[in-house]
């Protein structure tokens, strides 16, 4: 089958488009696709993670507005980059670090499809992190405690009680 | 070490090195993506933004507090010729979106290039160790201890509950990639490789062709890696990549053995046909180049074929690709010119394994 752009080489792409329930199909050869900007899996402007991110990203319609009356996804701007939420659903990226506290909430439903959770429980920066290396200890340390009350082992909760406010002090002095 | 040992030397450390169970594991992958706290991620930076990320960055390399990884060297993307760089794409040093898209981009190589640091990708800073065969959790060990000595002397963007903060959400989290590259011609060959691939999926790990997304797993080589980086810690999920792949492998060496138990005439008849093909032909494309090196290769590992060394087609898997070639010839060739040269290389590749000269 010869390319139906060019009719010189040989088609080596099919595609297939389903644009609001009407069905177009192409049969075209590589540098034709290039140039009407078709995405070729494996190349630069090809099909890729973030054109399948975006679809997922963008799911919130326009203009709605929540029950609290909080501004609607759409309208969020991150005010140090400047990247826009649509902007950001469209490309699928940040713009910086400040992006993930500006869009705030609106990403925990897309990190739960994403990764299936929310939460980070991997490594903490050594000299940055001090304090939350501090907290998430503290943390685990309660779960203990919790359980060995449960189980009536009083002393080594009290030992348990002790190492945790002695981490808490530590933390005030960081 | 040079710039120009990079570039035209095919064989890095980790090709040439024996790992563990390299009949089956080709290589292992860590990949840590970070990013410094208060800058543009470099898709939206200005070249100064970016150029004060790079300085920041390679100035640690200066320091000499890397040294005991490895002696490092710095290169500057833009000082790279575009063949150059693709030259280190096809030995995976860099990826392709730092060697096409990247402003300010640049690369800290050891000499023996385990380790590349690449920055300025899509985050500031991508740590990558590549270590020969089936050792993902010593490339981990590596690249943490890297990714604590930049940590040391920069800010990373960080957030107590998303962890490292990354241009695309689908890093969020531990930031890592773990992956490795598996030559499976055994599960191809009995047909039994989707149901094991989709099986994988289930598990919460990607599979994908050797050059990373989008492209095809030529060759019977499938790079597994793991696609969640949020709410698992970097130990479970170098454990659940582990475990899966040791499954794999044992899965390939039964289905080897079958295929040498119940049909050993026909294993044959292909391995040395594609032998034969490697040692004559006068025109051979990529993809044929491709699937001929793993049918010998596979040959190689169950013994069918005694006089080519692994590493010898590692170095032509490598060699074939389409920069390479033209580094090779000092060149620039049509993809037609392709396929006659990469032809000739096979065929004298093949001709200085053998002793007595070829077939």
């Amino acid at each position: 089958m010869l390319c139906q752009e060019c009719d010189k080489k040989p088609a080596t792409l099919h595609f297939t488009k389903i644009v609001n329930g009407e069905k177009t199909e192409f049969h075209i050869c590589e540098s034709c696709a290039r140039e009407r900007g078709e995405g070729i899996p494996g190349t630069a402007n090809g099909f890729s993670i973030h054109s399948l991110l975006s679809g997922l990203l963008d799911f919130e319609p326009v203009g709605t507005m929540n029950a609290l009356g909080a501004k609607p996804a759409q309208q969020l701007r991150c005010d140090n980059c400047g990247l826009t939420y649509t902007q950001f659903s469209k490309m699928g990226r940040f713009g910086c670090s400040n992006c993930y506290t500006q869009f705030g909430s609106k990403l925990d439903p897309i990190l739960k499809r994403v990764h299936g959770n929310t939460t980070h429980v991997g490594k903490i920066p050594k000299r940055t992190g001090v304090q939350i290396q501090l907290k998430r200890e503290i943390d685990e340390l309660k779960a203990d405690l919790n359980m060995r009350i449960e189980q009536q082992e009083f002393e080594t909760a009290a030992e348990l009680r002790d190492r945790i406010r002695e981490l808490e002090r530590k933390i005030a002095d960081v | 070490m040079s710039k120009r040992s990079y570039v035209e030397e095919a064989l890095s450390d980790w090709m040439k090195g024996n790992g563990p169970d390299t009949d089956v594991v080709i290589s292992s992958r860590i990949r840590i993506a970070r990013n410094l706290s208060g800058h543009p991620f470099p898709m939206l930076a200005t070249s100064q933004q970016a150029q004060d990320v790079m300085k920041q960055l390679t100035a640690v390399a200066e320091t000499g507090r890397l040294d005991s990884c490895g002696p490092f060297e710095t290169l500057e993307l833009s000082q790279l010729s575009e063949l150059e760089r693709r030259v280190l794409v096809e030995k995976h040093l860099i990826s392709p979106s730092l060697a096409n898209e990247s402003r300010c981009g640049a690369v800290m190589l050891s000499e023996n290039e385990s380790v590349s640091i690449m920055v300025n990708e899509e985050d500031h800073l991508r740590i990558q160790c590549l270590y020969p065969g089936f050792q993902i959790k010593e490339a981990w060990t590596l690249a943490s201890r890297i990714d604590d000595i930049f940590e040391e002397v920069t800010d990373y963007a960080f957030d107590e509950r998303r962890g490292y903060l990354t241009s695309c959400p689908t890093n969020v989290g531990t930031g890592i990639r773990s992956s490795v590259m598996m030559h499976l011609p055994g599960l191809v060959l009995t047909q039994q490789i989707n149901r094991i691939l989709s099986a994988i999926q289930q598990v919460g790990l990607a599979v994908r062709g050797i050059y990373g997304e989008g492209s095809e797993a030529i060759g019977n080589l499938f790079q597994i890696s793991n696609q969640i980086t949020l709410g698992q810690s970097e130990g479970e999920i170098i454990e659940n990549l582990h475990s899966v792949a040791r499954q794999i492998i044992e899965h390939e060496r039964a289905a080897r053995q079958r295929l040498l138990d119940e049909s050993r005439v026909r294993l044959e008849d292909r391995v040395l046909r594609s032998y034969g093909t490697l040692s004559h032909a006068m025109i051979m494309d990529s993809k044929e180049a491709a699937q001929r090196l793993s049918d010998v290769r596979l040959g190689i590992d169950l013994g069918l074929i005694g006089d080519v060394s692994p590493q010898a087609m590692n170095e032509m898997m490598v060699l074939t690709q389409p920069g390479f070639l033209q580094q090779v010839f000092r060149e620039k060739m049509t993809p037609e010119q392709r396929d006659i040269r990469r032809a000739e290389l096979i065929r004298k590749q093949l001709y200085s394994e053998t002793d007595h000269g070829g077939v």
